[in-house]
C-alpha cells in the first residue's frame, strides 16, 4: 500500500488573494501530502465536484472575503450531499471566533487565523485523518 | 471512509457514479490489496474509449490547451475522462497538483472527470498506474481519455504513449524545438502543437519542427501535423481537434488499430512482467543476503564481476546446466 493524504485546497468567493493559500498548500506538500490546488474564484459547485473526483481526505478552504458563514455550510451541505460525510472540511481566513464556533456545530473542522504555524495545520491534518481511517 | 463492497462499487463506477470511480482510482493509485480484482474486472468493459497523451515541457499549456481540447470534445456532446501527471517530490514524497487551475469550465462539468495524479514512487510504474487510471475511465464508459505528462524523462514518455494519439505541445521560447529533438518528443508525436502562437517566433518553430519531422519521416503513411495554438485567445483547437480525429480515422481505416493495440498491450505486459521479477529479486532476502557477501569479496580481490555477478542470478539464467 502507498497511501497518501490527499488535500484540495480551494479559494471561494471574490478576493483575489491566494498568497495564503498557495503557503499552506506549499507547507502541506513538504509534510509528504499530495495537494491539489484548483485556484481563484471557486464556487461550492466546483469546490465539491473537485473532491468528489480527487477523492481527498480534506478540503481547505482559504476565505478572506467574509464569506466563510455562507460557504462552508454551503460545501458541507454538498459534500453530504455527494455522500462524502467524511470528508473533512478545515480552512483559514479571518473569521471571529463565535463564527467558528458555530461552524463547528456544523460539522466544520478546525479553522485557522492569519499567522498560524503551517505546523499546526500539518499536525491537525494528519491527526484527523488518522483517526478517520481507523 | 465507508467501506462498500468491490462488486458495488465496480457496478456503481460503471454505472456512472462519480465517487465510486473516484474511489477505484484511489484503491489503485494505492495499490490498495483490490487492486489485482479491480483491474480484472475492469479489462472486459473497455475499448470505447478513444485515448490521447499529451505531453511537453512544463509551462507549455498542457493544461490549457486541453481545457480548450475538452470543452469542443463536449460541445461534440462527448465524455471526458482526464489524468493528470505530475510529479512527486523525491524528498519529501509530497505533491502540488496544480493542473485543475487551468482548467475551471472542464472541472466543473459533470461530463468530465479529472484526476491529478501524483507520480509517487508506483511499484507497477508509472504508466502501469496511469494506463489502469485511463482503463477505468475506459470503463465508465467516457468516450475520450486524455492523460496529461510532462515531457521529461523515459517515465513520462511511456505514459504519453499509453494513448492511440500522442499530441506534443511546444511554445516558440526556449528553444523548446532543440529541446523537443534532444528529449526524444519528435519520435513519439502523431500531432505537434506550437502554443502560444500569440508569443514571437510560433513560425519559425513551426518550420524547424516540420523540417525535423521531414527528416525523420519514415515508412508510417500518417505524417504529424503542426498547428499553432493559442489557448489564451482560443486559436487552432479546432485544428487540433480535428487531428486527433483524422488521426483517429487514418488508425481505423488502415486497420492499423488493431496493431496498435496489441503492441501497447504488449508494452504493457513486458513491462508488468519486468517490475514484478526485479521487485522479487530484490525481495529475497537470501539474494540479499549474497549481494552483501558477493560485494565483499568482489572488494576484496576475491573473485571476478563476471563470476559474481553469475552468482546473483536466478536459476536457469546463470548459465549453469540445471
Ligand atoms: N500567452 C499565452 N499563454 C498561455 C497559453 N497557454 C497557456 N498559457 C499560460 O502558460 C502558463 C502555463 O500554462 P499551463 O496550461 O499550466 O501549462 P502546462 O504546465 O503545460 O500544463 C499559464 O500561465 C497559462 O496561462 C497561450 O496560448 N498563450
Ligand atoms: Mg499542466
Amino acid at each position: 500500500m502507498d497511501r497518501k493524504i490527499r488535500v484540495l485546497v480551494a479559494k471561494p468567493g471574490l478576493d483575489g488573494h491566494d498568497r495564503g493559500a498557495r503557503v499552506v498548500a506549499a507547507a502541506l506538500k513538504d509534510a509528504g501530502m499530495e495537494v491539489i490546488y484548483t485556484g481563484l474564484h471557486q464556487t461550492p459547485e466546483m469546490i465539491v465536484e473537485a473532491a468528489i473526483q480527487e477523492d481527498v481526505d480534506v478540503v481547505a478552504l482559504s476565505i478572506l472575503s467574509g464569506s466563510h458563514m455562507s460557504h462552508f455550510p454551503k460545501v458541507r451541505e454538498l459534500l453530504d450531499a455527494a455522500g462524502a460525510t467524511d470528508m473533512l472540511i478545515t480552512g483559514g481566513g479571518i473569521i471571529p471566533a463565535e463564527d467558528m464556533k458555530v461552524l463547528s456545530e456544523q460539522g466544520i473542522g478546525k479553522l485557522f487565523g492569519p499567522g498560524t504555524d503551517t505546523r499546526e495545520v500539518v499536525e491537525y491534518i494528519r491527526g484527523e485523518v488518522s483517526s478517520r481511517n481507523s | 471512509m465507508n467501506r462498500q463492497a468491490l462488486p458495488q462499487l465496480l457496478e456503481a463506477a460503471f454505472g456512472g457514479n462519480r465517487r465510486a470511480l473516484a474511489r477505484l482510482i484511489s484503491l489503485v493509485e494505492n495499490d490498495a490489496p483490490e487492486r489485482s480484482a479491480i483491474l480484472d474486472a475492469v479489462i472486459p468493459k473497455t475499448g470505447g474509449a478513444w485515448r490521447v497523451g499529451v505531453t511537453g515541457p512544463p509551462g507549455a499549456g498542457k493544461s490549457s490547451l486541453l481545457e480548450e481540447i475538452v470543452m469542443a470534445y463536449r460541445e461534440r456532446g462527448k465524455t471526458v475522462g482526464l489524468a493528470a501527471v505530475d510529479p512527486t517530490s523525491p524528498f519529501t514524497g509530497g505533491a502540488f497538483l496544480r493542473d485543475r487551475i487551468r482548467m475551471a469550465r472542464a472541472g466543473a462539468d459533470p461530463e468530465v472527470f479529472i484526476r491529478s495524479l501524483g507520480s509517487r514512487g508506483s511499484l507497477g510504474g508509472l504508466s502501469a498506474q496511469t494506463e489502469a487510471v485511463l482503463d477505468l475511465f475506459d470503463a465508465a464508459g467516457k468516450d475520450m481519455v486524455f492523460v496529461e505528462t510532462l515531457g521529461v524523462g523515459q517515465a513520462e514518455l511511456d505514459v504519453a504513449e499509453c494513448g492511440y494519439t500522442t499530441v506534443v505541445v511546444l511554445v516558440p521560447e526556449s528553444g523548446d524545438g532543440i529541446q523537443a529533438m534532444k528529449a526524444g518528443l519528435m519520435e513519439i508525436g502523431d500531432i505537434f502543437l506550437v502554443n502560444k502562437c500569440d508569443h514571437d517566433g510560433a513560425a519559425l518553430l513551426e518550420m524547424e519542427l516540420r523540417a525535423a519531422l521531414e527528416l525523420g519521416s519514415n515508412a508510417d503513411s500518417w505524417k504529424p501535423p503542426v498547428i499553432q495554438t493559442s489557448a489564451i485567445e482560443g486559436r487552432g483547437i479546432a485544428e487540433a481537434v480535428e487531428a486527433i480525429e483524422a488521426h483517429r480515422t487514418h488508425l481505423a481505416q488502415n486497420g492499423q488499430l488493431p496493431h496498435l493495440r496489441r503492441r501497447l498491450l504488449e508494452r504493457r505486459l513486458r513491462r508488468g512482467v519486468e517490475t514484478r521479477v526485479t521487485h522479487a529479486l530484490w525481495t529475497d532476502p537470501e539474494r540479499a543476503a549474497k549481494l552483501e557477501e558477493t560485494l565483499d569479496k568482489l572488494l576484496s580481490g576475491g573473485v571476478g564481476f563476471e563470476e559474481s555477478l553469475r552468482a546473483l542470478l536466478p536459476e536457469g539464467l546463470d548459465g549453469e546446466e540445471s
